[in-house]
């Protein structure tokens, strides 16, 4: 029954995807004949107009126009004077390609990629077997193939492109979202793996492949040392981007994964500085002393300049973000400028931008999360994901059309060698430094996780596009290292991406636990932190917990202060954790609908504490006292009844029946009409509706007028039968698609629960337009 | 063992029981001598001369444990008055890290009693369980250098994780179920 329905979409959009193509196939057609006016077809403008519209000459889009215009003026003086002048009907329909050729190819570009995306989740059964990435090269190569074969040159993956809007989405992706703790407790297994791994790969390569090219008869002696070292330190740095498109798709264990892709975002200094070093030096005779030295300098200059680029940003950006809650709207946009901003600067000194990325991202996180509203979160969470994932997809569909555009010169000898070097560098690396780690290490890296690391070592389209940037000039055998360059990275990703998640499989690796982060987790983790701390100072041993603890200490006291608005600076992290979950787990309540079954932990705990007949649970240990029950009973109403008025408030959010065009346009628009109603007296939680059209004020009104009807009760105990039910009470707004059910006030359940709601809560509750996670009870 | 420098056997009998370097001892003692003042024994107001752990939340909790006679393995319960270098050294040992050369069943063992020395310090009645109210005077201890927040908010916290544990396995939470 799988199978049927698969297949069906599947052959649907195969034609689909192919048409798109072979457009795409045409455009550069209209771009080499629009810029040169045939003029054989001065004679034979009037044919070309219904040849235009079957699509089977598309040369003449821009062609005919121009020479219509020519001829027909020429014709009026070549006539005798006598004659009426000829004049051109006004044209109804016209056609400007030039005018709108460069966003049009780029948004074709980019449809392609994501209708690829499209389709290969329409196709499962190809994208369990092979990674994504893979089979977006392989696309690419067609539609390289299919440009080249109309006779067009396809385009190549510009370096200026690749670096300035590709890479950053994802770099930046990946640095907001860096899970801080993993990577801080690594931290030094991750700069030994990026620095010395980097260098030893760069340095081992390049020198090996200087002793192949001087082995005579390959013809490759012409090549020197430099420029055999700066091939190494091209292709030796691990690339980011393949990384992150394999790994996300085995759910490998969290230490293996920021291991792998801490290495390949802090191995971008090191690549940064051997690239320029080796560049500048393969002009020069000979390389000084000092130049080594200052060398090895820039190389600190670079990282840590990133690093302080992006730093500074990331405090102005939280700053910034102090001030914004009066204009929501705009909140994401300067996360995202802020941080291009800080890559642009970094790249502008010639400073690591991938780390001035990363760092502005961990350092804005925190407090621009406890400033921006939830809606805001949400938009720069599915931006940067929407973003980073077509760039993703994009680079691997470049990457395979500028393997089929590209100039390329094969040599066996120096092809095959630089990828069997790359392999051996690798795990001789990775060994090595696992050796030395080990000793420093309190969880040590087993064999099975250094193979993972060493088979983890992907290249990608970063040594391409470096690749890319030589010069001719300086580099006669450029070519040569792009083949090579693109050999490599096709190896890897295809071979080593594609075995990876059998192998994965096979050694039986620990792959990430999906479980979500509980409170209880949160508790242990921190108690653990004050107690490991505590302990360490008791030893008087400063170590990682003591420096950590300093500088948590330092942030709250004095870092917080200054860019976290109002009260929330002074909130403690457990307080915000939980309520960060409480929040998750009502939405997730919404959104599931609300009807019976209810998801989180909590309402499982009421069904059975309070029900303990109609679930079969499985009694561990011997049945509670009486009055145990009764108090945990209590609380257990207590508590609800506190989420349950925080859901409410959710409820009138439109957050939920998330496939309603009218209610997600509600959603985008709500921000800028925030509507306050008129605060009641303090007795009756105030409930704030967004706008979802003009008639909803009247919503709000029928809402509140039913809870001041109503007198409060807690839920009488021959309800707890059947158990809590929920039923959502969405406020019913006109215009909406009937999308909300009128409220069904009449249900028994729904009277209680608007009882308990009426409940007079400790304060009113805080408004819609509130920050992310709303300020204390 | 007190003030005086240990013979060489002694110190070889304290690493073998304890599982510490020569070196380690070495260096505790010297510490074990700074915090006690040159005295014998400590007590729980020695540890007052530790500046840093002023800041640490749960700063009874840890001096306490290090008087639990459960952890120095003493008696079931109780709490010792002071406690001399060789139960410094026993509790110290319960943070060494897992060495590489032990075998399932001793790691098991040490994994047993570290998360035992953690159940010690929630459960302060030392009664074998950790109850709601000694779970909450946990999440307070915790939270206990923002005085400007109410009990209030530590009550529901600790409510909310005790119901969660309870979503797994109902009841209190008991020493030997914790630890599976």
């Amino acid at each position: 029954m799988q199978a049927k329905g698969s297949r069906a979409p599947s052959l649907r959009a195969l034609p689909f995807l192919f048409i798109v193509a072979a457009l795409l196939g045409l455009l550069p057609l209209l771009h080499s004949h629009g810029l040169q006016p045939n003029p054989m077809l001065a004679s034979e403008p009037p044919h070309h107009y219904p040849a235009v519209i079957s699509g089977s000459e598309p040369g003449d889009f821009t062609a005919a126009p121009h020479d219509v215009s020519q001829e027909i003026r020429p014709l009026p003086n070549r006539t005798s004077p006598g004659h009426v002048k000829y004049r051109k009907a006004f044209p109804v329909l016209g056609i400007d390609y030039t005018h709108v050729r460069i966003p049009f190819e780029i948004s074709l570009w980019i449809l392609l990629a994501c209708l690829m995306k499209l389709g290969f989740h329409v196709i499962p059964s190809v994208s369990n077997i092979v990674p994504e990435s893979c089979l977006l090269i392989v696309v690419g190569l067609l539609v390289g193939g299919l440009i080249k074969g109309v006779g067009e040159s396809p385009p190549i993956l510009k370096s200026d492109i690749f670096f300035l809007f590709l890479l950053p989405p994802i770099i930046l992706d990946a640095g907001y979202f860096l899970p801080l703790r993993q990577f801080t407790e690594n931290l030094g297994t991750i700069l030994i793996f990026a620095v010395v791994g980097t260098l030893w790969n760069a340095f081992f390569l390049g020198g090996l492949m200087y002793a192949v090219c001087q082995i005579s008869g390959t013809g490759l002696s012409h090549i020197g040392l430099l420029a055999n070292l700066l091939f190494g330190s091209i292709i030796s740095a691990v690339d980011p981007v393949a990384v992150l498109a394999v790994f996300e798709e085995i759910h490998i264990n969290e230490l293996l994964h920021i291991l792998v892709f801490g290495e390949s975002l802090l191995n971008d200094a090191v690549t940064v500085v051997l690239y320029h070093l080796f560049e500048e030096f393969a002009n020069f005779e000979q390389v000084t002393v000092t130049d080594i030295i200052l060398g090895f300098l820039s190389f600190f200059v670079v990282s840590l300049g990133g690093v302080f680029v992006g730093v500074i940003y990331g405090v102005i950006a939280a700053f910034t973000s102090r001030f914004t809650s009066h204009i929501r709207v705009i909140e994401p946009l300067f996360v995202f400028l802020y941080s291009y901003m800080a890559y642009l600067s970094a790249e502008l000194f010639h400073l690591s931008g991938i780390m001035a990325l990363i760092a502005s991202g961990v350092v804005m996180r925190p407090y621009v999360e406890a400033n921006i509203s939830h809606k805001s979160h949400t938009t720069i969470k599915y931006f940067l994901k929407m973003w980073s994932s077509v760039s993703e997809t994009l680079i691997f569909i470049f990457l395979g059309v500028s393997t089929v555009a590209g100039q390329h010169y094969w040599n066996w000898t120096f092809i095959i060698s630089t990828l069997i070097f790359c392999l051996i560098a690798r795990v001789l690396g990775v060994l090595g430094l696992t050796w030395f780690i080990n000793k420093f290490r309190i969880v040590k890296l087993t064999p099975k996780d250094q193979f993972i690391i060493a088979y983890g070592g992907l290249r990608g389209a970063i040594a391409f596009s470096l690749g890319y940037l030589l010069d001719y000039e300086h580099f006669g055998m450029r070519d040569m290292f792009l083949t090579a360059i693109i050999t490599v990275i096709f190896f890897t990703v295809f071979v080593q991406g594609m075995t990876i998640r059998p192998l994965v499989d096979l050694l039986a690796v620990k792959k990430k636990q999906e479980t979500k982060r509980s409170i209880n987790e949160e508790i242990h983790t921190q108690f653990l932190d004050h107690l490991l701390t505590g302990i360490e100072d008791i030893c008087g041993h400063y170590g990682h917990h003591h420096w950590k603890d300093k500088l948590n200490r330092f942030n709250k006291k004095y870092v917080k202060k200054c860019l976290i608005a109002g009260e929330r600076s002074k909130e403690p992290q457990l307080i915000a954790f939980y309520h960060k979950m409480e929040m998750k787990q009502a939405i997730e309540l919404v959104e599931s609908g609300g009807l019976g079954k209810i998801p989180s932990a909590i309402s499982t705990v009421s069904m059975q504490n309070i029900n303990p007949k109609a679930l079969p649970v499985k009694r561990i240990l011997p049945a509670l006292s009486k009055n145990k029950e009764e108090e945990i009973r209590k609380i257990l109403r207590n508590n609800l009844q506190k989420t349950r008025q925080r859901i409410n408030n959710y409820l009138t959010v439109p957050a939920h029946k998330l496939d309603s065009p009218t209610m997600s346009r509600a959603r985008i628009g709500s921000d800028p009409l925030a509507y306050e109603p008129k605060s009641d007296s303090g007795n009756l939680p105030i409930i704030t509706i967004d706008p979802a059209s003009p008639q909803s004020p009247e919503s709000v009104d029928l809402v509140n007028e039913e809870l001041k009807g109503t007198s409060c009760l807690p839920p009488s105990p021959e309800e707890d039968e059947e158990g809590l039910v929920m039923h959502v009470m969405e406020p019913s707004s006109p215009g909406t698609d009937n999308v909300f059910t009128p409220g069904a006030s009449d249900s028994p359940s729904n009277q209680r629960m608007m009882r308990c709601l009426s409940d007079p809560g400790p304060q009113p509750e805080p408004e819609e337009g509130e920050p992310f996670i709303p300020k204390g009870k | 063992m007190g003030s005086s420098h240990s013979m060489p056997e002694e110190i070889q009998e304290l690493a073998d029981k304890t599982g510490f370097t020569l070196e380690q001892i070495e260096h505790l003692h010297r510490r074990f001598k700074q915090i006690s003042g040159d005295q014998p024994t400590l007590r729980k107001e020695s540890f007052d001369r530790i500046p840093d752990l002023e800041f640490n939340p749960i700063r009874s909790k840890i001096v306490r444990a290090f008087f639990d006679k459960r952890n120095l393995r003493q008696a079931p319960d109780g709490l010792a008055d002071e406690i001399n270098f060789e139960d410094f050294l026993t509790i110290m040992s319960y943070f060494r890290p897992i060495e590489m050369n032990m075998d399932e069943e001793q790691l098991d063992h040490f994994r047993k009693e570290k998360l035992k020395f953690l159940f010690h310090m929630y459960d302060s009645d030392n009664d074998g369980k950790i109850t709601l109210q000694e779970y909450r005077k946990v999440v307070e201890e915790l939270l206990s250098r923002n005085p400007h927040l109410e009990k209030e908010s530590a009550r529901s916290i600790a409510d909310g994780a005790m119901m969660e544990a309870a979503s797994i396995c109902v009841g209190q939470m008991v020493g030997p179920l914790w630890v599976v």
